[in-house]
């Protein structure tokens, strides 16, 4: 490793103080015993404790939930499907405006998303919930979860298949046995992005939620409109925790993966030798 | 009591397993194979050799259902097979990239197929560490493919293929990355197999040794195209082309033109030197160009002039000593260099001939193979 001079340690320092700051003063501030924000006045985990007497906040987090895990399952499964059509199809015509139709969502502002979804669901006369932030965040985030996948899949030797359909699977048990768990790593890390994404939206929710199914993130905004409470704070620490978690579990997986990749290369070229 | 032959395909009678009926494959606009026509006979050790890209795997896989044919039909026992599914086909294929599943332990790599078929648990026990006996991989049995060596994984590939007793078994190269003598030992036990079982083989291999130590018939290819098909000897005794005598074994080939009067040709080879003799079945004209191929084993190399139908003279340029035989590479006035091989009985300290040393060499009229092209 190399050394590191004065110049890169106190830009490193700026650098990491500008991202976290706030947040570090958002974390030490939820553990504030005092009910003004601003005013310090020693350690309490009071705010929590309101916290989880706050029907409110735990409905919303609960909605926050429901919509996460619904949405990036139902993502998983069609971004995983997506990204088969696109590696395993080669070339079929109209190849290049599907993938370029997959990955737009990816690059469009959420706001043109969300209205388009919202009048879409007026469009068809769909009572907007839970059920229509789940339809929006699984329209999203199944973008990510293929692009996560399909550079998984695009190195993944097909003779594994074709060996498993050799010895008697079907193509499905074919995809069972093999390409799934091989894949899983991936499939995982695209789920978990997938999740903490749904977790983090306020923009397309706030468009398609309807009056009984508030997020997390709806919720803390419009609290904030009245005024920033030491719940509020903690309630964003929990959800940075949250995060923090996939993030981290994310990054594990997708290092995972690139290692057992460069692994399998190894592999191929000494099988071949 | 006479010992029947294996040779089916001498009969007319017998119906062959595989059946290739004008087979091309192409990719793009790039012809792997060019209207193949072959027979393979149920029971046959067939063995596919050729230069590397000349088809041998787009072969097996259109065999193993992976690849379809542009145009013709592959009949297997009779049964035109382009619209049965890899996993239908009682074909099972060794992969020369080994494909094994790297989630797997080597147990259950080998065990895949059989669990497949839902055989009972007893039943895939004790098969599989039979296999596992088999391909010496006792020690490894827990292990993941990527924990073992290029040879090991070799042998999980070759157990995990010969695991379910396959009606046809294809090997692409399946013992390239064995030591020679566990190489040998895994050849003998192949045949072993192939006799108790009656699995027909078709294997591919570089090693044409091999090819000639297995096989009942072996196939020479170039580019997309089958050579020759043959027995083992007959490639070797009588090739077809020079391609193929070149191909299997060390060959000298020399250039010329003919005349023949009945079966004996006498070819013109170089100015001043008496024409070489050699008998053929073929008709060939007058000064045509052919080639003769002498097998360096079959030339004999003496201090004094022999009498022989065929005597040139030269001088050493090189000794090749391989242990058992020496190859003296013997360079003739006329520049040709001509390879001879001698066994070496006795101690190499008592080595009757060193560099620059004049030889004779000699060959008699049938040892020469006389080819047209
Ligand atoms: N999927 C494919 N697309 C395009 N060309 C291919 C494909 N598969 C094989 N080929 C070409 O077909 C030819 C024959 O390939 P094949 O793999 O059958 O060779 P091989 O005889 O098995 O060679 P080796 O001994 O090196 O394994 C090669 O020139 C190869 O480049
Ligand atoms: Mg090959």
């Amino acid at each position: 490793m190399r050394r590191m001079s004065g110049f890169n340690i106190v830009s490193l320092t700026f650098g990491l103080a500008f991202l976290y700051l706030p947040m570090l003063i958002l974390v030490i501030y939820s553990f504030n015993a005092s009910k003004l924000v601003t005013v310090w006045a020693g350690f309490s985990t009071r705010w929590y404790g309101e916290l989880l007497r706050n029907e409110a906040f735990l409905d919303a987090a609960l909605v926050t939930l429901k919509v996460g895990v619904i949405s990036s399952t139902l993502a998983t499964v069609l971004g995983t499907m997506a990204a088969f059509l696109l590696v395993r199809l080669g070339r079929f015509s109209g190849r290049t405006l599907f993938s370029g139709m997959i990955y737009a969502p990816l690059v469009m502002p959420d706001v043109i998303t969300g209205l388009a979804l919202l009048l879409l669901f007026i469009g068809i006369d769909m009572d907007r919930g839970v059920t229509t932030i789940v339809l929006a965040h699984t329209t999203f985030a199944m973008c990510y979860v293929s692009v996560v996948v399909s550079s998984r899949l695009s190195s993944f030797d097909t003779s594994l298949e074709e060996a498993a359909l050799d010895l008697g699977c079907t193509p499905w048990s074919a995809f069972r046995l093999v390409t799934l768990p091989i894949i899983a790593p991936a499939v995982i890390s695209g789920w978990l992005l997938a999740f903490t994404l749904s977790l983090d939206d306020l923009v397309i929710a706030s468009f398609t939620a309807g009056p009984s199914s508030t997020t997390l993130p709806m919720k803390i905004f419009s609290a904030v409109r009245l005024g920033v409470s030491p719940e509020i704070n903690a309630l964003s620490t929990l959800m940075i925790g949250v995060v923090a978690f996939g993030v981290v579990i994310f990054s594990i997986l997708s290092k995972r993966n690139t290692a057992l990749k460069l692994q399998e290369e190894r592999d191929a070229v000494d099988g071949r030798t | 009591m006479p010992q029947t032959v294996f040779a089916p395909w001498e009969n007319p009678d017998e119906k062959p397993l595989i059946q290739f009926r004008n087979v091309t494959k192409k990719f793009g606009d790039f012809t792997a194979i060019a209207n193949l026509d072959l027979d393979i006979y149920a029971q046959e050790f067939f063995a596919l050799l050729g230069p590397s890209g000349c088809g041998k795997t787009t072969l097996m896989r259109m065999l193993a259902g992976f690849e379809m044919p542009t145009s013709g039909k592959i009949l297997l026992g009779g049964e035109d097979i382009a619209a049965v599914p890899p996993n239908k086909r009682p074909v099972n294929m060794m992969f020369q990239s080994y494909a094994l599943f790297p989630h797997l332990s080597v147990w259950d790599n080998v065990a895949f197929g059989l669990k497949r078929e839902g055989r009972d648990k007893s039943e895939i026990e004790t098969r599989v560490s039979d296999m596992i006996r088999l391909t010496r991989l006792e020690k490894f049995a827990r292990r993941k493919p990527h924990q073992l060596s290029g040879g090991q994984r070799q042998r999980v590939a070759l157990a995990r293929s010969l695991a379910k007793a396959p009606k046809l078994l294809l090997l692409d190269e399946p013992l390239g990355a064995l030591d020679r003598k566990l190489r040998e030992e895994t050849q003998f036990e192949l045949m072993d197999i192939q006799e108790k079982t009656g699995t027909t083989f078709v294997i591919v291999t570089h090693d044409q040794e091999e090819a000639m130590t297995v096989a009942s018939r072996v196939a020479v290819m170039d580019e997309g195209r089958l050579v020759q098909v043959s027995t083992p000897d007959r490639i070797y005794e009588n090739p077809n082309s020079v391609y193929v005598a070149d191909f299997i074994g060390d060959v000298n080939i020399i250039e010329g033109s003919a005349n023949q009067t009945g079966d004996k040709v006498l070819v013109n080879w170089a100015e001043g030197h008496s024409p070489l003799v050699a008998t053929t079945a073929a008709v060939l004209q007058k000064d045509q160009t052919c080639y003769l191929a002498i097998r360096p084993e079959k030339i004999a190399i003496t201090a004094e002039q022999p009498d022989a139908a065929n005597v040139v003279q030269g001088e050493i340029l090189d000794i090749g000593y391989l242990g058992n035989i020496s190859t003296y590479h013997v360079k003739l006035p006329s520049g040709h260099v001509i390879k001879a091989q001698s066994a070496n009985t006795r101690r190499i300290a008592r080595r009757s001939f060193t560099w620059e040393d004049k030889v004779w060499l000699s060959w008699s009229d049938t040892a020469a193979i006389l080819l047209e092209r």
